[in-house]
């Protein structure tokens, strides 16, 4: 085939000369190949023939001005449009705008013939996005085409659809797109397919109720449209597997029909049948048997099947294995199918193909946390890899590297990262490979990032790095090395006058040189001297020069008298910098009181804990002084703003007024080290540890010296003290300062013959994969001593490791170095779980509200009075009862039944104290193996969702060393850490710790995932995943009318929806009560038939709901700063009207209630308002005591109250004697 | 997902280029010369991968490439697809150009963009692979071709007798 291609393509340049392209064969080119030799020929001949981008430029402007005139004139037919059109693809292909076209495409695709048609629609899904204003006016032409009887035209609509579509106009062509799904052509169906597709990834809600078509589109009788109907199901299996488990059967039984050659040949490639098909199912079941044994039980064989089906005689094939190997390891694991997808990697690392041994290294990257000794099995192979011409083959093996990182084998894997780094010059490689370094950390390794990767590097690195160095290990000598090392290395640097740096190396530079300057003997007149050259260099940028000045005014601070200083302050008195000019008063102020200066700078105090007064209460007396001479109070800006607003009565949005509390006041933290922390807070690339020390500061308010007061700075020991103790805070071993000094050169060396070059592969193989697996991978190459003895600090071993733990620690949290944040959530519990408490009556208040709410109908007013007031209310149990039906979610605690659950098993876990008066789910089990078991309790409280994990030990011995990890997901969020460690769990003990979760990325609901690991005989893990809804993190947001009016104005994103009203919430409140119910909102007020409603994401995220009833729609309103926030609660309260509509059946609705009555439940339902049911169910004979159903005719409908209170008093009867109420029920 | 197919010849002369995810229109230039300029400088012997570049977004993305001759075939997908299987594909879609304008050269996608499309069309759609049988979507190519050649043969006929 290439050589084909090549063949024509070779004489091309010649060609472009005189060819004409009409003379080249006809066939499917057909007319068009005839026609193209006019204008475009002529253009692209001329383009061909310039040779500078400047007189292309020329050539397609001048095109493009005569393309203007000709479309825009009136005479111009649709044929010459076409061409036209044409044209206009190709400048817009070049990259030259052509927007004066995009109308005249619309309008082609609107008016012209078949042919012309297409290229209209082609010209306008290339030049718009679905976004574009002019989309709209395509909408009636695509209507149109889908009704259309040609079969052409509506597949070319379709496929306009799924290209760009714009997504508020999706009703407009949905239900014709839906009828495409029983057309008779199958290519029409499965287009239509595609279509759904593309409307489920732009907007789920509104094809939402057409998953059952889904359903039919993959049993459809052909396998096209079930292969398109395949890539709506990965996407919603990736979105919520559990959804789906139910499919996997099928599933299965697809890929073992297609595996065992079922399908017609048209479907095979190469001989193999459907590959494609075959890859993507595997991929489905892959994310259907994550985490689950019993669904990974249904696809072991069918693996198999493909596995041994799929015999190597094409690329094609590999495709497929490499897929089934992916299954195989993601699903539950099962010994003989690894063992197989093990060989099978083996087949792809050691293959000659090079796309493969890609693919093999990829395979081993994945699988190598779970099964180390494949790594092992292959060394000698990536240790070639290591060295392969190829770029990208080498990137992927050090990424495989990066995986099997220890503290072993970090300064071998770093330095061939390093080496990479230097020959690499992609912008691309350089960030990603950087991170990963930066992870594995080193003081001159950083150096060397830092000038190689310059600026491009990740932000956080070098504050990571700066806090690393600055909160030290608990070795002080060690400390004390590193620093100075770190300092020298620097100067040195600075040493080679002319000699650029990128920005960020130049402030972190700044930055330790300030810092630890004293560390060294040199001279800080020197290091000024430098600093100030710095200063006056055109490149560097006014933000590393404000980071300069922070060093300065630090050094300046420790010496006497120096004449750089006084230098430095002249010029920059008078900078145009602004900022420079603030630090050059501020600097000059301070050098004339040195004492304050001192104590404002201690030496080596960045890690000292700063107290910041946030309310600026030392302000107050000035702040009444101005009030007492007339200043009129302050207001909030976006008070002020909506003052404006209302005054000018741009929107009458005054029913609801003003003033919105719960916005944060933020605090402007002054930290000295953050030298942008001093004048200009906003500024992003503020140092890391100082949002550290934010934190800190916000939870550590009280108890706490104050330094800032009332009458400025109050000079304490407190500092010096607090730098006494810092370095030693965070316990960790050093090997750093022994290693910087020596390079960690172990490299091979070059000069050695062949046979020695094999044996330092081995060796160097020996290095890298030290400590990975079992004892077995060091002995394998025999020379494991060689290995130790590059580590000079043998003894230190596993400090180092503990060191690179503590790296990768770092990027975990802030909060877990920092923050007490478990002192304070159980003082935070104990405070609100009083409130708690009274909500909790309040939402049962409010449902009981429901209750009577539904029961407003005039039928019913005498017997709730008579009945349930009178009768029920007093009886607990007969309360819940009443709610059972309502289905409230909170559940009541209630100790009695957690007794006795807990003395039937004595492992099942129960709550601690402080947690069990609040909102809570029932415990669900999460995972169990022989020995440990896992359960898990989602605890709603105020200010988050807890997530509560019980671990239960059912061995009679004790369990050791439990961990137990969440994994990372971009939705949530845990907060502290991710995980958790048991020393020692006692036989037959629970155990028990709590996660914080935040929702970090709204989704309606996703799966958080995690494991346990513990040690018994051997090290077992187990894997575990809870699905966590959008609403375990919406919580109610009180407001007042006014707060609600001021916040709506203030938000931007909105979303405006209708919904059909289910009969039995027709009324305004009783939907709103639905709301509030079961979405968790805050009612804030009704005003005729509009009412509001607030809720706020944990932690405080608002979003404000509008509804407004007319005609038996409810039209919500949602606005939120959070874009998503609304599409999420939208879709849960379209769930909820369809549950409600549900249960409400079409033709028979009606109302039910039910309620207790001593010992009998009675249920009563309403069928139409006309017919009444009532049945009684004694429970303690647990069996129908009464059952009466009435036909009540519209007649009666004024007297049936009576007649109501009648059948109950009856019910109530029959209850005491079955016999009447088996005869009545007769 | 498949984010977008790029076709450029040697010196970077962009042939075809259909995105399936929305870039401006500056993006989609730069795209397609950062694409270029990744691809361009591979030699015949590696493999047919590349982590996406930066532009087209980031770790998630690769770049599939084969190069026929004077042409790059490139294929930006995300982590949904399989890299063998994308590699077929452009065999397929090749093989179908191939077949179409019967022995397929340069000069053919520079002159019938609009064929290339409506065959790219046929093959995916919206970013996601509709069909993958060669002969099927040669059917499909050649039945539209009839269908338009006699309706745009009535429409001249019709014009002409009247």
């Amino acid at each position: 085939m290439s050589d084909v291609v090549e063949r024509t393509l070779s004489a091309l340049p010649g060609l472009l000369g005189q060819h004409d392209p009409g003379a080249g064969p006809g066939g499917a080119g057909g007319p068009g190949r005839v026609s193209a030799s006019s204008r475009l020929g002529s253009l692209i001949r001329n383009i061909t023939a310039l040779t500078s981008k400047h007189e292309e430029e020329k050539l397609i402007q001048q095109e493009l001005t005569s393309l203007k005139a000709t479309v825009a004139a009136p005479s111009t037919t649709l044929r010459l449009m076409k061409e036209c059109m044409v044209r206009l693809i190709y400048c817009e292909m070049l990259g030259y705008e052509s927007s004066f076209g995009y109308i005249h495409a619309i309008k082609l695709a609107q008016q012209g013939n078949l042919l012309e048609k297409r290229v209209g629609y082609l010209a306008v899904s290339l030049f718009l996005h679905e976004n574009h204003e002019l989309l709209l006016l395509l909408v009636n032409t695509v209507v149109k085409d889908l009704q259309s009887t040609n079969l052409v035209e509506v597949s070319m609509a379709l496929t306009v659809v799924s290209q760009i579509f714009p997504r508020e106009m999706i009703p407009a062509v949905l239900p014709l797109i839906e009828d495409k799904l029983q057309h008779s052509k199958e290519i029409i169906r499965r287009k239509a397919v595609q279509a759904l597709y593309k409307f489920y990834l732009i907007a789920p809600n509104q094809v939402q109720h057409i998953h059952d078509k889904f359903r039919k589109a993959l049993c459809d009788r052909d396998a096209g449209v079930m292969a398109a109907s395949l890539h709506i199901y990965l996407q919603m299996i990736k979105e919520n597997s559990s959804g789906y488990k139910d499919l996997t059967g099928s599933f299965v039984t697809i890929l073992k029909q297609v595996v065992g050659g079922k399908l017609s040949a048209d479907f095979n490639y190469h001989s193999v049948p459907a590959p494609w098909l075959q890859i993507q199912l595997l991929r489905i079941l892959g994310l259907l048997g994550k985490d689950d044994p019993r669904t990974s039980e249904l696809m072991y064989d069918v693996l198999d099947e493909s596995l041994r089906r799929a015999e190597i005689n094409h690329n094609i094939t590999y495709a497929i294995l490499f897929e089934c190997v992916q299954t195989i390891y993601t699903i539950y694991p099962k010994s003989e199918l690894l063992e197989k997808a093990a060989k099978c990697i083996g087949k792809f690392v050691l293959s000659p193909k090079i796309n493969l041994k890609y693919l093999g290294l990829k395979a081993l990257t994945y699988v190598i946390q779970q099964d180390p000794n494949l790594a092992l099995q292959h060394q000698m192979t990536i240790i070639e890899c290591l060295d392969h011409p190829d770029p990208i083959i080498k990137r992927e093996t050090l990424e495989l590297l990066y995986r099997i990182t220890n503290g072993q084998n970090v300064v071998v894997i770093v330095q061939k990262m390093l080496d990479y780094l230097k020959e690499s010059k992609e912008e691309y490689a350089i960030i990603n490979l950087g991170g990963k370094i930066a992870e594995l950390w080193f003081i001159q390794t950083m150096n060397a990032v830092f000038s190689v990767g310059g600026d491009v590097v990740h932000s956080d690195i070098p504050n990571n790095f700066l806090r690393l160095l600055a909160e030290g290990f608990d070795d002080g000598k060690e400390d004390h090395q590193l620093r100075m090392y770190a300092v020298q290395s620097y100067l040195a640097l600075l040493e080679e006058e002319d000699k650029l740096y990128p920005q960020k190396f130049l402030q972190v530079m700044s930055w330790v040189l300030g810092e630890y300057f004293s560390l060294t003997d040199v001279d800080p007149e020197v290091i000024l001297t430098k600093l100030h050259s710095l200063l006056k260099k055109t490149f560097v940028t006014s933000e590393t020069k404000a980071w300069i000045m922070a060093a300065v005014t630090k050094i300046a601070s420790h010496t006497s008298c120096s004449k750089t200083v006084d230098e430095l302050i002249q010029e920059l008195s008078s900078s145009l910098d602004t900022c420079l000019r603030q630090y050059a008063f501020e600097l000059q102020h301070l050098c004339e009181d040195k004492a304050l200066m001192k104590s404002l700078l201690p030496f080596d105090a960045s890690c000292s804990d700063l107290v910041v007064d946030a309310s600026l209460s030392f302000l107050d007396g000035f702040v009444a002084e101005g009030l007492g001479q007339g200043a009129a109070p302050y207001k909030p800006h976006h008070q002020r703003q909506e003052e404006k607003l209302s005054q000018e009565k741009a929107l009458n949005f005054e029913p609801y007024g003003l003033s919105f509390a719960s916005s944060v006041s933020s605090s402007g933290v002054t930290g000295r080290q953050s030298p942008t922390g001093l004048s200009f807070g906003s500024d992003t690339s503020g140092n890391s540890a100082e949002t550290g020390h934010k934190e800190t500061n916000t939870l550590k308010l009280e108890g706490v010296r104050k330094l800032w007061g009332k009458e400025g700075y109050l000079p304490k020991k407190e500092n010096k003290t607090g730098k006494g103790n810092e370095p030693q805070a965070v316990p960790c071993g050093s090997l750093l300062a022994g290693q910087v000094g020596e390079p960690p050169a172990l490299q091979p060396d070059q000069g050695a013959s062949l046979s020695e070059e094999d044996k330092e592969k081995q060796q160097l193989a020996s290095t890298l994969f030290v400590g990975l697996g079992s004892s077995a991978g060091v002995s394998l190459m025999g020379k494991a001593d060689t290995a130790t003895q590059k580590f000079k600090r043998k003894s230190k071993i596993n400090e180092t490791q503990q060191l690179s733990e503590e790296a990768s620690d770092f990027q975990s949290s802030a909060a877990s170095d920092f923050g007490p944040l478990l002192d304070t959530v159980p003082v935070n519990m104990e405070d609100s779980e009083g409130s708690l408490h009274t909500r909790l009556r309040k939402a049962s208040s409010c449902s009981s509200d429901i209750v009577e709410d539904n029961l407003a109908f005039e039928t019913l007013q005498s017997l709730r009075k008579s009945v349930l007031d009178d009768r029920l209310s007093a009886n607990r149990l007969s309360q819940s009862s009443l709610f059972a039906d309502s289905n409230i979610e909170i559940l009541q605690p209630s100790p009695s039944a957690q007794c006795e659950s807990a003395s039937e098993t004595p492992l099942v876990p129960s709550l601690p104290e402080e947690l069990e008066g609040l909102p809570h789910s029932e415990g669900e089990g999460l995972c169990q193996s022989d020995a440990l078991a896992l359960h898990l309790c989602k605890v709603w409280t105020d200010d988050s969702l807890l997530l509560v994990v019980f671990v239960s030990n059912k061995t009679t011995s004790a369990l050791h060393a439990v961990n137990l990890v969440f994994e990372e997901t971009e939705h949530f969020q845990i907060l502290e850490s991710a995980t958790s460690q048991f020393p020692v769990i006692e036989a037959q003990s629970v155990e028990h710790c709590q996660k914080c979760v935040r929702m970090s990325k709204v989704c309606t609901q996703a799966i958080l995932s995690g494991s346990v690991s513990y040690q018994s005989e051997m090290e077992t893990r187990l894997e575990f995943s809870v699905t966590l809804s959008l609403m375990d993190f919406i919580r109610p947001m009180e407001m007042t009318t006014e707060d609600f009016g001021k916040l709506w104005l203030s938000l931007s994103n909105d979303v405006k929806q209708n919904i059909k009203m289910s009969s039995c919430q027709d009324s305004l409140s009783a939907a709103l009560d639905t709301l509030q119910q079961k979405l968790k909102l805050h009612r804030v007020d009704i005003i005729g038939n509009e009412g509001i409603l607030a809720c706020q994401l944990l932690p405080s995220v608002p979003c404000l709901l509008h509804c407004r009833t007319h005609s038996g729609m409810l039209a919500l309103w949602f606005r939120s700063p959070c874009a998503a926030l609304p599409d999420g609660l939208l879709y849960q309260c379209q769930k909820l009207s369809q549950k409600q509509s549900c249960r409400g059946n079409p033709t028979r609705e009606y109302y039910s209630i039910q309620f207790s009555i001593e010992n009998s439940v009675v249920s009563i339902l309403i069928f139409h308002s006309v017919t009444i049911f009532i049945a009684a169910w004694s429970i303690l004979k647990d069996e129908p005591v009464f059952q009466e159903g009435k036909e009540a005719g519209q007649k009666e409908e004024s007297t049936s109250p009576v007649c109501m209170e009648e059948l109950v008093q009856e019910a109530a009867r029959g209850q005491s004697s079955y016999a009447d109420s088996a005869e009545l029920a007769g | 997902m498949i984010k977008a197919i790029l076709i450029f010849n040697n010196h970077g002369k962009p042939r075809l280029s259909k995105f399936y995810q929305r870039y401006s229109e500056d993006t989609q230039q730069q795209i397609i010369r950062e694409t270029f300029h990744l691809v361009s400088k591979r030699d015949e012997n590696v493999c047919n991968f590349l982590e996406g570049g930066l532009l087209i977004g980031g770790s998630d993305n690769k770049l599939i490439y084969r190069h026929y001759a004077t042409l790059y075939f490139v294929f930006c997908v995300d982590s949904s697809e399989s890299e063998l299987g994308i590699l077929d594909l452009i065999q397929v879609f090749v093989e179908t150009l191939d077949k179409c304008f019967e022995n397929v050269c340069e000069l053919d996608l520079i002159f019938h963009v609009d064929k290339v499309h409506n065959i790219l069309a046929e093959m995916v759609m919206g970013g996601m692979v509709l069909e993958t049988n060669m002969n099927e979507i040669v059917t499909q190519i050649d039945a539209q071709n009839k269908l338009e050649k006699s309706e745009t043969g009535q429409v001249d006929k019709g014009i002409g007798d009247f």
